[in-house]
């Protein structure tokens, strides 16, 4: 209960803690990787299931139906009642409920009511801002939070520490549409820097008029086009930061709680013992000990990245997933909205099996946890 | 009383000043929403006085000493009544949350089994979920349901922070089950609902006030996320520090600041305080954070060879007080 991250860190390896027995009877050894794979992938069906069972729950079970509250007043009730039959949503609800179920294994997350755009389309043509944003985002959290976390874990309640401490919880607490305002006010203006969007207009027109992977950046790359590219990398600079600086109060809280932890650590007594010299100690025992946490919490941080996601891309006016579910949520298009929560549960839950599986690759106590 | 100082009587120096900042804080705030009908020149969906209409984006200046924003009121007393929304929304999900989540989470480690597997599994699903998204989803839904956006609001943040009490308390109850007291309450016939209200909660109830902290800063942001996106509080209702950030996103391109920067200010302040009340907290809480603080011994005159012995039991007797401290928990 460290932290909130510290705190997320141990619910991923719990579950698979919960049947002992099932671990004794077994003929391939504790501990093997596949095994742990399988094991967690086992874990992901249940959550999985439980999460759409949620959301179908809470978007369809809702009183109205969603079509009248998309499209009503626009339309003819008879109009309203086809299109109602044309969704298959005058269907006893289980069915429509297993119906989900199984596009969502085919991975399709259903169609809008108020365009008519399956979500598919909208994860293609959107979800490469959301990527390079989050991306973005990701590393300058890194570049900024590691750093600081080890200074500040090193020399415990110094005035070095204090700051730094003081500047994870205040870029924590400081809303990201507030920094993302002063960004705006303070930084963009007297640099010049663009506030709003992916592109310039004429960067945009040209690179999406060739797509090749949808990201614009990687078309922008592949097509050679350096202008666009500097244009589009400049676009990025301060969502990401503003997105970024959100982030990084979480790896300062745990890198420094993380450091402190091993350099109270007996082996790091013992180095001391042996009469290594303190730097070394820090360097060489401490800190390489006190990352590997982190890689945890780089996948819980995924549902943080996208909630904060969501919030950038409506400061900034960036074209990602993010202003898509507000649009939607404003045109109260229910399945619109039920698609891309949807997308987003997917996501975060496959994010958090890849983050476990490199996890146990690296560590192979967290295979036997 | 003696619980509600330990946070001062263990913490130094540092630790203690950052405390000591967070309430601070989180005072002042709390003393705006009380009084805020006395604090605040004007109301909060108030554009005229007298009859007479407000300026439209006036600067800070002698009238409103925050300037006024785009639907002309005064952001002064939107700030102030401000803190009255947010803490009102607050402290109302984060009692929710831990009056479901807390005896769920006994039920569920107590009685283990079915219940406890079924629970566990919603609940960590629940967790692994976005917040922000999860209480999106909710206002979506609550604001065509409930008349009144405070509610509405203050639901839609209850749900994100049942896991976490549920969590908590369900790891520490499996752990309490099997102790040597519960054993021996059961054996002598107690029913489990004595078991559970009396043995259980009393040992669980302990790390609430700190997850009750750092959720209600957690809170604060959300419920000004909701606000940004649209999904909170309507203007007319109650002054929400979210909202008006978002309507202050248009004036920031003109080179209009203070619409903005007050109430951004008054979420940063506000959640910093409540983060700082929160850690401090759980550094006494948990032990494994604290640094230990050596207590000075005063060791008696040189005593005779015969009295060695007695040497030694003043020192046990430090050092036992040390570990009481430690092991506080």
């Amino acid at each position: 209960m460290a932290v909130s991250g510290s705190d997320k860190s141990e619910g991923t390896g719990r579950g698979t803690g919960r049947r002992p027995t099932e671990r004794k009877g077994s003929r391939v050894s504790r501990g093997s990787l596949p095994r742990y794979i399988l094991a967690r992938i086992g874990l992901i069906i249940p959550m999985m299931w439980v999460l759409l069972t949620l959301v179908f729950l809470l978007l369809r079970v809702a009183p109205g139906d969603p079509v009248s509250a998309a499209v009503g007043g626009k339309l003819d009730p008879t109009v309203i009642e086809e299109r109602k039959t044309a969704l298959g949503l005058n269907r006893p609800l289980i069915v429509q409920y297993f119906e989900y179920l199984w596009q969502v294994a085919r991975f399709d997350f259903g169609q809008t009511i108020s365009d008519n755009r399956p979500i598919t389309m909208i994860v293609r043509d959107n979800g490469g801002a959301t990527l390079t944003l989050t991306i973005g985002a990701f590393l300058i959290a890194l570049g900024i939070g590691i750093p600081l976390g080890l200074a500040a874990g090193r020399a415990r309640d110094s005035i070095r520490d204090v700051a730094i401490r003081l500047f994870g919880i205040i870029t924590y607490a400081a809303p990201i549409f507030f920094i993302g305002l002063l960004m705006q006010m303070f930084v963009a203006r007297p640099l010049g820097l663009p506030t709003s969007g992916i592109a310039g207009p004429r960067t945009q027109f040209t690179v999406q008029s060739r797509p090749v992977t949808h990201i614009l950046l990687v078309d922008a790359l592949l097509q050679g086009n350096m202008a666009a590219l500097g244009d589009i990398l400049v676009h990025h600079i301060l969502p990401c930061l503003t997105l970024g600086l959100l982030i990084c109060g979480v790896f300062i809280r745990l890198v420094r709680v993380n450091v402190l932890q091993t350099l109270q650590s007996d082996y790091v007594e013992a180095a001391r013992a042996r009469g290594i010299p303190e730097r070394q100690v820090v360097r060489e025992h401490a800190f390489r000990n006190a990352l590997v946490p982190v890689v945890t919490v780089v996948g819980l941080q995924a549902a943080m990245l996208l909630g904060g996601a969501v919030l950038t891309e409506n400061t900034f006016n960036w074209p990602g997933l993010g202003t898509q579910l507000v649009h939607y949520i404003e045109a109260r298009d229910y399945i619109g909205v039920q698609g891309l929560v949807t997308f987003f549960a997917v996501v975060v839950v496959l994010i958090s099996l890849a983050v476990d599986i490199i996890n146990a690759l690296i560590d192979p106590r967290v295979r036997y946890s | 009383m003696k619980a509600l100082l330990a946070p001062f009587r263990t913490t130094t120096g540092l630790a203690r000043w950052l405390l000591v900042t967070g309430l601070v804080l989180v005072a002042l705030f709390v003393v705006l929403a009380v009084f805020a009908p006395w604090i605040a020149p004007y109301g909060f969906a108030q554009s005229s006085v007298d009859g007479v209409k407000f300026t439209k984006l006036d600067p800070p200046g002698p009238g409103h000493p925050f300037g006024t924003n785009d639907l002309f009121y005064d952001v002064l007393s939107r700030v102030i009544w401000g803190a009255q929304t947010a803490l009102l929304v607050v402290l109302l999900s984060v009692l929710l949350s831990a009056l479901i989540g807390v005896p769920l989470g006994l039920l569920s480690g107590y009685v283990g089994g079915w219940t406890d597997r079924v629970l566990v599994l919603i609940m960590d699903a629940l967790y692994a979920f976005p917040s922000l998204l999860l209480a999106i989803v909710f206002s979506f839904l609550l604001k065509n349901v409930l008349p009144s956006g405070v509610v509405a609001a203050a639901l839609s943040l209850t749900v994100i922070y049942i896991p976490q009490y549920f969590r908590v308390v369900r790891n520490t109850a499996v752990s309490a089950r099997e102790a040597t007291y519960v054993e021996a309450a059961r054996a002598l016939g107690a029913p489990n609902s004595v078991i559970m209200g009396r043995y259980l909660f009393s040992n669980v109830i302990q790390s609430v006030p700190v997850i009750g902290t750092l959720n209600a800063a957690d809170a604060i942001s959300t419920l000004a996320a909701l606000g940004f996106l649209g999904l909170g509080i309507q203007p007319q209702d109650a002054a929400e520090w979210g909202f008006d950030l978002s309507r202050a996103l248009d004036d920031a391109a003109s080179g209009i600041w203070w619409t903005g920067f007050f109430p951004g200010m008054a979420i940063v302040l506000l959640v910093t305080g409540l983060t700082l009340v929160g850690e401090g907290l759980n550094e006494t809480v948990n032990p494994t954070l604290r640094k230990r603080r050596f207590a000075t011994v005063t060791l008696p005159p040189r005593p005779a060879p015969s009295d060695l012995s007695e040497t030694q039991n003043a020192l046990a007797i430090t050092a036992s007080d040390n570990s009481a401290e430690g092991g506080g928990k």
